[in-house]
């Protein structure tokens, strides 16, 4: 499927893998967390990718983590705001591979996505058409502005932007 | 008032042009309808029975003159001449054109004005105190809390996706007038151990289908924490709270489902997760908020007040509005005083371009600019010399907003209804309309004392039903309208929920049957009790009899 990052449209060097085959040799393959636990890292893969739902336990989720150079959070529908919170403690307990948001995620919420520390966003062929990436590019910068500390807001923090400004007017 | 400054005044003006862009899209086919509706309601529009709503925030009910103008502007250059304020402090325009709603956006930009998060699954504009720094039981003022949080929760990454909406009430003062019990989150500042301040958070009230009064989820929050327990607490109900229905997506029923301990211990783990230093706000910026709420400078005047005193023995009316309507205040000489929306008859809440403009008016001349809304849908002038009482009352006579009815029996709280809402099952206003003519005669309504009633048109219960001393609730039976009744509810410290009488009754019952319950409180009452201490004393069964013994 289409995925994007801040650029736009990337190709996308991870193959997306069923829990009954087997790896490529020497590709970068995402596999179910479930494979995962039950039969470990495939054989032969160059990488490791786990594909994550916020249902799934975040003990095991954080397991996965460490052991894994991407994690791909699912999203059933656009409306499922789990995979944020999802994306944030991942991001918090120190996750540092890639992150990438999987399912029908609208360019609206690229911005947010990307302030929880996603890096990419993997979307369904028929939201892509509709959506075309000046959009997403559009969408994500049209707030330059944010109040919340400790997000990857695009453009300026606000409440870092006052302390500076008073700091300014100190010295 | 806290002020905009640079950065507040182009995050707004930013967030109208981002909303006028998504309508672009939403025409051009780039967004589905599906997609658009979370956008819109994020942006305070709804698509009601006969119209779009635009519902603007008044952010914890505060406003001041030149907002209130503009506000009667887009009653009259955009809808029909009025605006509806609601029982969460906002107003509601109910005739709206989808096309110019991003030039009202821009208009409210422009006086610091917008209608984020108004509805949706988001956090909603967060509500407080109406008498917040001028009441005389206050420990500390809310409203730079609530600025706080208004600011933090603005299109906020991580949580404008949420289950379900997400209400938040701050009160500083002794006796609740924010109802945070029935919201989602409550805060209620209070001292701490060593007398420094705090919140006690509350979570898990709300009304709704499912009405339960919060539980306490930390005795003691230090101050410097508030934004990252609520983070804690937020991301707690994101993950867990359930999506598989709507009605059951409150963090009410997660908090229900899990118990409260284990809720708490869910929260206070993420909280031990976080870095509070990382999301906090740091000290100055607190510091920069308060600042903007400092009293005003209120002219040193002796408490006692001749001129008051003689123009109420002169005008029994205006004594009646001033025993009604006027609250102490904390600063002597000074006085804060309702304005009721709950003229005899009239549509509760709603108000006129005119009416907007002469409350404007009043405000300028007579109370620093300021003017409060209340979750009554009333109005609040907050800081009024008692010298000026006269004047003011005068002003507000000529428009018909000098109702002395506060708290009681006409001053009805009543949801939109069948009149306008897309989900109601019943009329709400019309009923409102006709007790309140019931009971038009203010002595009258004075010896019956404080009551409130309140109607929603839905078990949604924007009316606040469950907490009216008398609530009714309009349902659908078989195609016709039946009213149920419930006793007893309360919003404020002892919170409590309504107790239903028994059967509906019909649409043109209802007023007779506020009159038959007020008609037993009065036999029954002692001395100086109130309706809903008679029947806290008595219990349901004499005021059921009355209902049906004689059907
Ligand atoms: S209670 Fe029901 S009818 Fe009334 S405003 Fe809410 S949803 Fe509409």
């Amino acid at each position: 499927m289409p995925l994007l990052d801040d650029t736009g449209f990337v190709p996308d060097p991870w193959t997306r893998l069923a829990d009954d085959r087997p790896a490529p040799e020497g590709a970068r393959v995402i596999v179910s967390l479930a494979r995962l636990r039950e039969q470990g890292p495939p054989a032969g893969a160059a990488a490791l990718g786990v594909h994550v739902a916020p249902e799934d336990d975040p003990e095991a989720v954080a397991e996965a983590a460490a052991r894994a150079a991407l994690i791909s959070v699912g999203f059933s529908s656009f409306a499922d705001g789990r995979g944020f919170s999802v994306a944030r403690r991942l991001r918090a307990a120190g996750f540092a591979g890639e992150l990438r948001a999987f399912g029908p995620l609208i360019a609206d919420q690229f911005a947010a996505l990307r302030a929880c520390g996603f890096d990419a966003v993997e979307i369904p062929e028929a939201l892509a058409a509709r959506q075309d990436e000046a959009q997403w590019l559009a969408a994500a910068r049209s707030m330059t502005l944010g109040y919340q500390r400790g997000y990857a807001l695009p453009g300026r923090n606000i409440l870092e932007a006052r302390r500076a400004a008073r700091e300014e007017a100190a010295r | 008032m806290y002020r905009y400054d640079e950065f507040d005044a182009a995050f707004v003006a930013q967030r109208a042009a981002q909303f006028r862009e998504q309508v672009r899209r939403r025409l051009s086919g780039a967004l589905t309808e599906d997609e658009f509706r979370p956008l819109r309601l994020m942006n305070g529009v709804y698509l009601q029975l006969h119209a779009y709503m635009l519902r603007v925030a008044i952010p914890y009910g505060t406003l001041d003159a030149e907002q209130m103008r503009m506000l009667a502007h887009v009653a009259e250059k955009y809808d029909r001449g009025y605006g509806h304020f609601t029982t969460r402090q906002n107003i509601q325009f109910n005739w709206p054109q989808l096309k110019d709603i991003p030039d009202i956006l821009d208009d409210l930009a422009g006086v610091r004005m917008h209608a984020i998060q108004t509805s949706g699954n988001c956090i909603r504009n967060v509500t407080s105190d109406p008498l917040a720094g001028v009441a005389a039981d206050e420990i500390e003022d809310p409203r730079p809390t609530a600025e706080l949080i208004r600011q933090w929760s603005s299109l906020h990454p991580e949580f404008t996706f949420l289950g379900r909406k997400f209400k938040i009430a701050v009160t500083g003062a002794e006796n609740d007038r924010a109802a945070v019990a029935v919201h989602d989150v409550g805060l209620r500042i209070v001292r701490g151990p060593d007398g420094e301040i705090g919140y006690r958070v509350l979570v898990g009230g709300g009304l709704g289908r499912t009405p339960m009064i919060a539980k306490t989820l930390r005795e003691f929050l230090p101050r410097a924490h508030l934004l990252p327990y609520l983070e804690a607490t937020l991301r707690v109900y994101n993950l867990l709270g359930r999506r598989d229905n709507k009605y059951k997506a409150r963090i009410k029923i997660l908090v229900h489902e899990m118990g409260i301990d284990a809720f708490r211990a869910a929260v206070e783990d993420e909280f031990a997760r976080l870095d509070p230093e990382a999301s906090a706000p740091d000290p100055a910026e607190v510091a920069r908020i308060a600042a903007y709420f400092a009293p005003p400078a209120y002219p040193e005047l002796p408490d006692a007040c001749p001129a008051l005193e003689r123009a109420r023995r002169a005008h029994p009316e205006f004594d009646a509005w001033v025993r009604r309507n006027v609250h102490p205040h904390k600063v002597p000489g000074h006085a804060a005083a309702t304005i009721s929306l709950k003229p005899i008859g009239g549509a509760p809440g709603d108000a006129t371009a005119e009416q907007m403009r002469l409350m404007a008016d009043v405000a300028e001349r007579h109370s620093m600019g300021e003017l409060r809304i209340t979750h009554e849908q009333n109005v609040v002038l907050p800081h009024l010399r008692k010298d000026e009482l006269f004047q003011v009352w005068r002003m507000l006579a000529s428009q018909g907003l000098d109702a002395p009815n506060r708290g009681l029996v006409t001053d009805i709280i009543a949801c939109p209804g069948l009149d306008y809402c897309a989900l109601a099952t019943a009329r709400s206003i019309p009923v409102a309309q006709a007790i309140s003519r019931r009971f038009a005669d203010p002595a009258l309504q004075e010896r019956i004392g404080p009551l409130a009633i309140k109607i929603s048109g839905c078990i949604n219960a924007c009316g606040h039903h469950h907490v009216g001393h008398i609530g009714i609730l309009g349902l659908d039976k078989a195609g016709v309208e039946s009213y149920q009744i419930t006793l007893g509810g309360d919003p404020t410290d002892d919170a409590a929920l309504g107790e239903r009488t028994g059967p509906g009754f019909a649409f043109d019952q209802v007023p007779d049957v506020v009159e038959t319950l007020v008609r037993r409180y009065l036999e029954l009452r002692q001395p100086g009790e109130t309706f809903l201490q008679t029947y806290r004393r008595l219990g349901m069964t004499p005021f059921k009899e009355a209902l049906y013994a004689a059907a």
